[in-house]
């Protein structure tokens, strides 16, 4: 019922889409693109095309590939094959600067501005009016700016500092000075994200201003809702393939939903049967201000608890205060029927939790340093030391037999993590948990960026730890596995928890329908 | 849980122990060597002796650079923890001055506490360990309770007890120090409290708690914090430890110099940091050998005696130190670039 043909629904659409429009008014058309990262394929056979005068909404899940084509679009990185045409001609974009002479904009989500200039500086970085004498004529470039801005019914003073704007305003001024580009292409990625519902609307108005006016804007987005609101047309990615396109006048929301999910549930590595155990982890009304808030949940020994969720949902940060990186403003957490004030990662340690952390370059290895040093360094406690020395012996001889458990592939304990492939680099940050001998369990993206084979490794080896008494937290982007390894699903939308399911009632489009409502 | 005993012992794929690499220290090892060769070679040519082959010339060499060898100890381990510390060399200066200041014999009439002469020699010793302490503590409290960069608190600090050291005397040097005092700095002494100290270093860094941990915050603080280490505490104590280190050279400056001056140590933390740049200590942290900084200590040792045992001027040997270092640092990205690919 999940794969109910979404290719033959959306070839259809793109076919109503394609004959109702000669190609030669095509904005852009982009076909057969591919993109590989190590490891990584994020792009392959992708396409897309988009009318002049529309807002066409770009979706999928997270790693659909949404993200890469626009950064190619964008003269970001260069894709590895595939056609690009902008007004039917054929172009190569070399660089960010080339694309925006070309008329292509990218607002990114990170914003690119700079903070201590100002407004005007900002907008006419690299073009500033200069006078006579050769120097930068002030007066004229926030003239310019005032009438830019007036253009597009933005109220900003040009000479405002940009640190002293909100993050909407800040959006402006990046739409502003994609305008001064006079660019035909507008790429958006998930501008709604940081506003308020005031915003969004003074954003909705300029957005339809400048399609009135003929450009052409690509919108991503996770909203459902913002797609009957602003866009004309909507296409989907997943895997970074192209799944289909259509005009969301004709748009049912479960239809885009199964789009971006249906994808085949079989080379999931199931959970093996596990004996379910005491409470070993209750939440109540924990909550970080500002972040998030009033998540409940309760795991059980020998249990999976799967967590999912968009990026920014709060996921990761529900992780990070359960472990006591960044400690809860209020509520409870009770470990094994003990309240515990968990203030630090020490304290979620002496209680047994062990915190495989999302990014695993960023919170995770010591690069530079060997196999043993990243492994050991948890359990450097009194166990395993004589008179402040570390007893080097015995720890060499637990990691040895850990690396071997884990089946990591080196050439030795010496070997620098920074020179292991992503799998084996996870396998080791693993072992560094496993040694200390947890209760609670918490995997946050265990499985990303690693290939299919150490993937269905750390299945098996979540699955058995479960079998042996564990409980687990497993967060995770990609539905499948959530699925196939969860007993229940726990899924978050904007910070806060919208449902959680038993395996029983958990799917794809039950998930995304809170995810993404 | 059982997990290590439970799975299946798929033996990892061993091979030795290691990839057999040369290691860094030995690289830096050759430059020291090559370096001692180009003034054994230009000394024959310009003065018509040998450069090594002469017992008193390298222990002058060494006993010159063994205070600077004990501050870059210090701030080696600094630096292998991401941190770094430009106070060294006023902190020297100003226990120099508290250390002498408390050394003095009663025999001199203008002493800076009269009622504090002919203490015995472990008092100022203490005392200079104790205010080399204090300010690494501060250092280290600054830097890891604010969030401003190691190079701008310590820079304070460098600032700070320079003045502080001015000001404790009114720029008055202390002399006339108790003639036990003085034995700390006599003889070869100096050499032996740097090579102790840095054997003793050697072995924390490597074996110990405290040096694994110094080396996991350097080569990635956050992974530090999540792996359950308490990274504020553990900054405190390195730049403390830098600091007491810096004391213990300032005790020994002033011992040989049997004298306390404010102008002490001008510059050392540079020529610290030089040490342990040149020795192979990356300035991104993670990653150093106190036995490469002890070699990079001897390599401004051959270098600054190099130049006066050949009569060429100061000047040069300035020159050649700067170069030196900048050299020691790229040649260090280049292989750090090159380590990555």
């Amino acid at each position: 019922m999940l794969n109910l043909a979404p290719e033959q629904v959306g070839a259809a659409a793109v076919k109503a889409a394609a004959a109702s429009q000669p190609e030669a008014t095509l904005l852009i058309e982009v076909e057969g693109v591919r993109k590989t990262f190590p490891g990584v394929v994020a792009l392959d056979n992708a396409s897309f095309r988009l009318r002049p005068g529309t807002v066409h909404a770009l979706m999928g899940e997270n790693g659909a590939g949404k993200s890469t084509l626009m950064k190619i679009l964008a003269g970001v990185q260069p894709p590895d094959k595939g056609v690009f045409r902008l007004r039917g001609r054929d172009i190569a974009l070399k660089s960010p600067l080339d694309a925006l002479e070309q008329g292509i904009a990218m607002i990114h989500q990170e914003l690119n501005l700079m903070s201590y200039m100002s407004v005007a500086e900002n907008i006419w970085i690299r073009r500033e009016p200069l006078n006579r004498l050769g120097m930068v004529d002030h007066g004229r470039m926030n003239q310019m700016t005032r009438d830019l801005l007036q253009q597009l019914s933005i109220d900003l003073d040009p000479e405002s500092n940009i640190i002293d704007l909100s993050i909407s305003e800040r959006q402006m001024v990046e739409i502003a000075k994609a305008v001064s580009y006079d660019s035909d292409v507008l790429i958006m990625d998930e501008p709604t994200s940081a506003l308020t519902e005031h915003e969004v609307s003074h954003l909705f108005r300029i957005i339809r201003e400048l399609r009135a006016a003929g450009k052409g804007i690509i919108y991503i987005t996770h909203k459902m809702n913002e797609l009957s609101e602003i866009a004309d047309e909507v296409t989907v990615f997943r895997d970074g393939r192209y799944i289909g396109c259509m005009q969301t006048e004709r748009l049912e929301r479960d239809e885009i939903i199964r789009m971006m999910v249906g994808r085949e549930v079989t080379d999931m590595f199931p959970k093996e049967p596990a004996k379910i155990g005491d409470v070993a982890l209750k939440v109540q009304g924990l909550t970080l201000d500002g972040v998030f808030s009033d998540v409940s949940f309760e795991v059980r020994q020998g249990e999976i608890l799967g967590v999912a969720g968009l990026i920014g949902s709060g996921r990761s940060n529900v992780a990070e205060t359960l472990f006591g990186v960044t400690p809860a403003s209020s509520g409870s957490i009770t470990i094994f029927g003990k309240e515990v004030r968990v203030d630090s990662p020490q304290v979620a340690m002496a209680q047994g939790m062990a915190f495989l952390t999302e990014d695993r370059k960023d919170t995770g290895c010591f690069l530079n340093l060997s196999i043993l040093e990243n492994m050991q360094i948890a359990v450097l406690n009194d166990d395993h030391m004589t008179a402040g020395f570390v007893r080097q012996k015995a720890i060499n001889e637990l990691c040895e037999n850990m690396s071997a458990t884990l089946r990591v592939k080196a050439p030795g304990l010496y070997e620098r993590v920074e020179n292991l492939s992503g799998g084996n680099q996870q396998k080791v940050l693993i072992g560094r948990w496993l040694l200390t001998n947890p209760r609670i369990l918490i995997l946050d993206e265990p499985t990303r960026g690693i290939d299919v084979g150490a993937k269905a490794e750390i299945h098996r080896l979540v699955s058995r730890l479960a079998g042996q008494g564990l409980a687990v937290i497993m967060i995770s982007s990609e539905l499948p596995e959530v699925l196939g390894m969860s007993d229940r699903v726990m899924v978050m939308h904007e910070g806060r928890v919208t449902g959680i399911l038993d395996r029983s009632e958990a799917d794809q489009v039950s998930i995304m329908q809170l995810a993404a409502r | 849980m059982a997990i290590a005993n439970t799975g299946t012992i798929d033996k990892l794929d061993k091979g030795p122990l290691s990839k057999f690499r040369i290691p860094a220290e030995a690289r830096i090892f050759m430059v020291l060597l090559g370096v001692a060769l180009i003034f054994e070679i230009l000394g024959w040519f310009l003065v018509g002796q040998s450069f090594l082959a002469n017992k008193d010339r390298l222990l002058v060499m060494i006993l010159q650079v063994s205070v600077i060898g004990i501050i870059a100890v210090g701030v080696t381990q600094i630096i292998i923890m991401g941190g770094n510390d430009l106070s060294s060399g006023s902190v020297v200066a100003l226990t120099a001055m508290v250390s002498a200041s408390l050394a003095q014999t009663s025999e001199f009439g203008r002493a800076v506490f009269p009622s504090l002469t002919d203490l015995p020699m472990v008092v100022p010793l203490l005392s200079g360990l104790v205010v080399g302490l204090a300010c690494g503590l501060l250092n280290g409290f600054v830097i890891a309770k604010t969030a401003i960069p190691p190079f701008i608190a310590t820079l304070g600090m460098m600032v700070t007890a320079r003045g502080l050291a001015k000001w404790y005397t009114e720029g008055e040097p202390i002399s006339m120090l108790s003639d036990s005092y003085a034995e700390i700095g006599s003889g070869i002494t100096p050499v032996l409290i740097f090579l102790g100290v840095a054997a003793l270093f050697h072995v924390i860094l490597g074996y110990t708690r405290y040096g694994k941990y110094t080396y996991a915050i350097g080569a990635n603080r956050a992974a530090a914090r999540v792996s359950g280490i308490n990274v504020a505490r553990h900054m405190v104590l390195v730049y403390a430890v830098g600091g007491l280190l810096s004391g213990l050279a300032g005790v020994v400056t002033s011992s040989r110099a049997v004298s306390g001056q404010a102008g002490m140590g001008m510059m050392y933390e540079l020529d610290a940091i030089a040490a342990a740049v040149i020795g192979g200590t990356s300035l991104n942290g993670g990653l150093g050998k106190i036995t490469g900084t002890v070699i990079g200590v001897l390599i401004l040792g051959v270098v600054t005696s190099g130049f006066t045992f050949l009569r060429i001027d100061a000047y040069y040997q300035e020159i050649v130190k700067g170069v030196i270092i900048v050299v020691a640092v790229v040649a260090d990205q280049y292989r750090q670039r090159h380590r990555r690919s």
